[in-house]
Order: structure tokens, then C-alpha cells, then sequence
């Protein structure tokens, strides 16, 4: 072959297989992200179903058998440690504060966005520095409230600060959709002899809807996920969340680490966040980037 | 003067509507911190049969003699920094990733979200169990498949491998955070930035170089900001993991500060660590939202 390509010809080889080289690095980083995220959750729920054989056997056991799968593990949840009850807890509690925090933190939402008060500069800067404030620093402040006012073992030790560690996010998340809501509307109603809260109740609330939802995703998941708050003011058993109770399940026996219903617990106290994820992924990621960024 | 009437209502009634929300934020936020400055300078442990005991600053001269409390402060400092500097990484991959284009990226983009959701005292039992000595699936990886190691590893049970263990925990855990952010901010990037660019002959490097990273710039100190604070103040993961060990060896501020004030009941002495760490996160805030307003001025001036 002594003929000279085309210079054309030979840019658009270099291109053909340059896009074949960066389909193949985004299928590679596609392959990487799922394995990286579904890696761990999937292998608590490969192990739950798992016989205590195939878990403790020599060479691990990556996909169980049919006669190495067990239910075993989600029933002597159940039957032996009452799991049922910290799902009831951990939902009660999360839905609690969720509710709470939506009804105290939207009116206040509305007030920054448009009632002009004075300070609210200040306001949201405060607002923007709690939100990093990490757990740690509050616990022993609020253990002192907890036993100054008897609360311990009660639920409400568990309310009235998961209602407040989510109320800096769910006022600047509504503020930002307040803002957005034409003024006109408001205007019009103030027109026909609504007053403010009559206002708020018929005609913002419907509209703000989808927000209520969003911020209520991310308050609900915060809720159901704290741990320290819940280490140290409930202590009685039958009281317990579901992140408590699992990571206190294995420090029971020294010798036989109950491996099979760890990873029952996990995948249990794991489902309905990953429902949540399922069904309204858009959302949340709305939520966060709203909450963090724009705020 | 009707004016001003209206003003003054809508005023009242905004602080009406917000007075709930201020009340609660300020015993749970506000009231915690101010005590713990309050009570550090008082001494109320079991010595003092727990009276508080006015001793000035003798919890900080005490905190500043504590090998304990630089242990843990020097512990927290390479669990924060290395956790940070992998998720920047992994983060800004998955997100670059996650903006291509591609058949399924709804669904990849949901499974990425994943791991921000899970509560982290059960992905700290996953984590245990993956790294178990015994029976952990990472061991049997690293032995049957990539053959890298012979014999098992303690990987928990070790110091050094420990940290490594919790970081990778908390690594997995809180990427898709950053990634979120992340990709939040390589979609506010105009599309025709980057033909522009490409017609003047820039390879894809020099683009991500040069458009990419400056302009999500803002979005990376948010992500990094945040991130700073949560894994500074990490409890959960590590108190589930190793519980702080084996001997100290992945022992945070929050594990020691939670022992000093639940184990050894030494309330005035876990005032003054609270306000340190307290101190030493506002300080760090400091930096960051200064450096991230002169980053808004930088880029209002070149737009203009």
C-alpha cells in the first residue's frame, strides 16, 4: 500500500476509535459506580438469606444454594428479639418529627422569604452554620435538658431534637420555593379579606405541596437514621430504633456473633430508605442541592 | 403612615410565624454550646462527688497535658483529611460519569444515591462484616482472587489497617453525597463552553482543566465544606466499627468525648473538649465561607 490516505480520512479513524475508547472508559466507570454503591447492601442481603453453614464455611459461599438459603435469620429476628418494636419505634418517631418539623418550619420558611423581618440576614447565616454542627457537640447539653424535665425513655427525648437538627435545611429548602411563588397570588388574597394565616392554609400550602414532600424525604431519612441521640436518651429495650437496636445486637455473646441475623437487621433497617430512594431519587437530590447550594 | 402600620403588622406577624422554629433551635442548638462553655470551666466528676466546682481554666491546661485528646485530635485530623481528599476524587468521577450521556442513567443515577441514604450504624455492621477476619468477603477476595495476600487480615483488629477500614467505610457512605453536589454543578455548566473550546483545538483534558474545575469550583468548597464538618465529627461508623480501637487506634474527638462524659462521668472535663472541637470547626468554617465569597466576587467580576 503506497497510496496516502486523505489527511480527512485519517481524522476521522482517530475520532472512530477515540469515541470507542471513551464508550468503553464510560462503560467501565458505569460498571464501577453500580458495583461500588449495590457492593456492600447486596452482600448484607446475600448473607441474610444464607445458612449459618454456607456463612461460616471455609471458602465463602458468594451465591448461596438452594439448600443453603434460610429464612432462619429474619424469623429468629422477629420471634427472638422483637424487631417488630423498633421498626414501630424508629417509623413513629421519624414520621413524628418529620410532621413537626414541616408544620414549625415552613411558617417560619414563609416569614424569611416574605414578610421583611428585621435580623434575617443573621437569621439565615445561623441557620447555614448549624446545619455543620455535628451531633457530638449537642448530646451532653441536651442530656442535661433530658433529665432536668424527666424525659428519659420518652419518646419525645427523641422528637424535639430530630424535629430541630431538620428544621435548618427544611426553612432554607421552603424558603427558596416560597420565593418562587408568584406574589401576585398572595396579593389578590390579601385583596379578598384573607388574613395571613387563612392565606397560608388555602392557597400557599396547596401549592407548595411538592416541596412539603421533598423536605419531608430528607427530614424522614435524617430522622430514621440518627444514632447518638438515640444511644443515650432511650435505654430501655422495648424503646430502642432500629440503628441502635441492630449495632447492639452482635455485643451480646462474645462467642457466637449472630452473623446471619446482623445482616437481617441491616437489610430490614435498610428497606425502606431504599424504597424511599427508589421511588423519589429526582427529589432528594432537589432537596440536597437546594439545601446546600442555593441556600 | 397606614405604610408604616402595614409594615410594623407584617413584621409581627413574620416573627409570629418564625417564633416556633427560633425557640426550638435555640434549646437544641444554642443552649448545648453555651453551657458546655459554662460548665468547662467547672470541674463536676465523680471526685467532686458531681457538684460542679469552680476551677477557672483548669479543664484546658488539663486538655492541653492530655496524650489522649492529641491521640484522638491526630486520629480524627487523618481520618477527615484522607476521607476527604478519596471522596473529592471518587466523587467528581462518579459525577463526570453520571452527566454523560447514556441509555440507563436514570436508574445508575439512583443506585449512586444509594449509599447517601442508609443509615450509617447499619453500613458500619455491613463494613464489620466485610472486613471480618474469619469469614469477610474482602479477605477471600484479596486471597482467591486477586491473590494479593496469603493469609487472612485482621483488618479491624489491627491499628494501622483499622484506620484504612473505617476510612474506606466512611468513604463508601458519603461519595454520593459529594457526587450529588458535584453533579448538580457540572450541570449549570453551558454546553457551548465546551464546543467553543473543542473548535479552538483544546483536547478533553485541557477542557476539564480549564472549563470544568473552575467552574464547579464553588460547588467542590460546598461539598468539601460540609463533608469537613460530618467526618471532624464522625460518631456512628466508628463507635459501631471498632469502637474507637483496637487500643485507640481509631479513637475521634467525638468517641473520647463521648467516653469522658458516659464512661467516666466527667462532665466539666467533656465541656471543655466539646468547646474545643467546637472552636476548631467555626474556625475552619471561617476559612472556608471567606475563601467561597471571594470566589463569588471573583466570578461577578468576570462576568460583568
Amino acid at each position: 500500500m503506497t497510496t496516502i490516505q486523505e489527511p480527512s480520512v485519517l481524522r476521522e479513524q482517530a475520532s472512530r476509535s477515540s469515541t470507542s475508547w471513551r464508550k468503553l472508559l464510560l462503560w467501565a466507570a458505569i460498571l464501577f459506580t453500580l458495583l461500588f454503591s449495590l457492593g456492600p447492601p447486596l452482600w448484607e442481603l446475600l448473607t441474610s438469606i444464607k445458612t449459618n453453614e454456607a456463612i461460616t464455611a471455609d471458602s465463602v459461599v458468594y451465591f448461596p444454594s438452594w439448600n443453603q438459603l434460610t429464612l432462619q435469620h429474619y424469623i429468629q429476628l422477629f420471634t427472638r428479639s422483637q424487631f417488630y418494636l423498633y421498626i414501630v419505634n424508629s417509623a413513629f418517631v421519624a414520621v413524628v418529627s418529620t410532621v413537626l418539623c414541616l408544620g414549625i418550619g415552613s411558617p417560619a420558611a414563609y416569614a424569611l422569604a416574605r414578610l421583611r423581618i428585621p435580623g434575617e440576614q443573621l437569621v439565615l447565616a445561623c441557620l447555614l452554620v448549624v446545619t455543620l454542627f455535628p451531633y457530638i457537640l449537642l448530646f451532653m447539653g441536651l442530656l442535661d435538658l433530658v433529665q432536668a424535665f424527666g424525659l428519659a425513655n420518652n419518646y419525645l427525648a427523641l422528637i424535639i431534637p430530630y424535629t430541630a437538627i431538620n428544621l435548618p435545611l427544611t426553612i432554607l429548602v421552603m424558603r427558596s420555593f416560597f420565593q418562587q411563588l408568584p406574589r401576585d397570588l398572595e396579593d389578590s388574597a390579601k385583596v379578598d379579606g384573607y388574613n395571613i394565616l387563612q392565606m397560608l392554609w388555602q392557597i400557599v400550602l396547596p401549592m407548595t405541596l411538592p416541596a412539603l414532600v421533598t423536605t419531608g424525604i430528607l427530614a424522614f431519612i435524617f430522622a430514621w437514621n440518627e444514632f447518638i441521640f438515640a444511644l443515650t436518651f432511650i435505654t430501655r429495650n422495648s424503646m430502642k430504633t432500629i440503628p441502635v437496636a441492630a449495632a447492639q445486637l452482635g455485643g451480646t455473646s462474645l462467642f457466637e456473633v449472630p452473623y446471619g441475623p446482623l445482616a437481617a437487621a441491616t437489610v430490614v433497617g435498610t428497606l425502606p430508605l431504599v424504597l424511599l430512594v427508589l421511588f423519589f431519587q429526582r427529589k432528594i437530590v432537589q432537596g440536597l442541592t437546594a439545601g446546600s447550594v442555593k441556600g | 403612615m397606614t405604610q408604616d402600620y402595614i409594615r410594623r403588622r407584617e413584621q409581627r406577624t413574620g416573627w409570629l410565624l418564625a417564633i416556633p422554629a427560633v425557640l426550638m433551635l435555640l434549646v437544641v442548638y444554642a443552649y448545648p454550646i453555651l453551657r458546655a462553655f459554662g460548665l468547662s470551666l467547672y470541674t463536676e466528676n465523680l471526685s467532686t462527688n458531681l457538684e460542679a466546682v469552680f476551677t477557672g481554666f483548669d479543664n484546658y491546661v488539663r486538655l492541653v497535658l492530655d496524650g489522649r485528646f492529641w491521640n484522638s485530635l491526630w486520629n480524627t485530623a487523618i481520618f477527615t483529611i484522607f476521607s476527604l481528599v478519596v471522596e473529592l476524587v471518587l466523587g467528581l468521577g462518579i459525577a463526570l460519569t453520571l452527566d454523560q450521556a447514556f441509555r440507563g442513567r436514570g436508574p445508575v443515577r439512583t443506585v449512586a444515591i444509594l449509599p447517601w441514604a442508609l443509615p450509617t450504624a447499619l453500613i458500619a455492621l455491613a463494613w464489620r462484616w466485610i472486613f471480618n477476619d474469619q469469614f469477610g468477603v474482602w479477605n477471600d477476595m484479596l486471597i482467591n482472587w486477586f491473590h494479593i495476600i496469603r493469609e487472612p487480615v485482621n483488618w479491624l483488629g489491627d491499628p494501622q489497617w483499622a484506620m484504612v477500614g473505617v476510612i474506606a467505610a466512611d468513604v463508601w457512605k458519603t461519595t454520593s453525597f459529594v457526587a450529588i453536589l458535584l453533579l448538580a454543578g457540572l450541570q449549570s455548566i453551558p454546553q457551548d463552553l465546551y464546543e467553543a473550546h473543542a473548535i479552538d483545538g483544546a483536547s478533553p483534558w485541557q477542557s476539564f482543566r480549564q472549563i470544568t474545575l473552575p467552574l464547579i469550583r464553588p460547588q467542590i468548597v460546598i461539598a468539601m465544606l460540609f463533608r469537613f464538618a460530618q467526618a471532624f465529627g464522625i460518631f456512628d461508623l466508628i463507635q459501631v466499627m471498632t469502637g474507637g480501637g483496637p487500643g485507640g487506634a481509631t479513637e475521634m474527638v467525638s468517641l473520647y468525648i463521648y467516653a469522658t462524659v458516659m464512661r467516666y462521668l466527667d462532665f466539666g472535663y467533656g465541656a471543655a473538649l466539646v468547646v474545643v472541637t467546637f472552636l476548631a470547626l467555626i474556625f475552619v468554617v471561617a476559612i472556608a465561607t471567606f475563601y467561597l465569597s471571594k470566589l463569588r466576587t471573583a466570578t461577578g467580576v468576570e462576568q460583568s
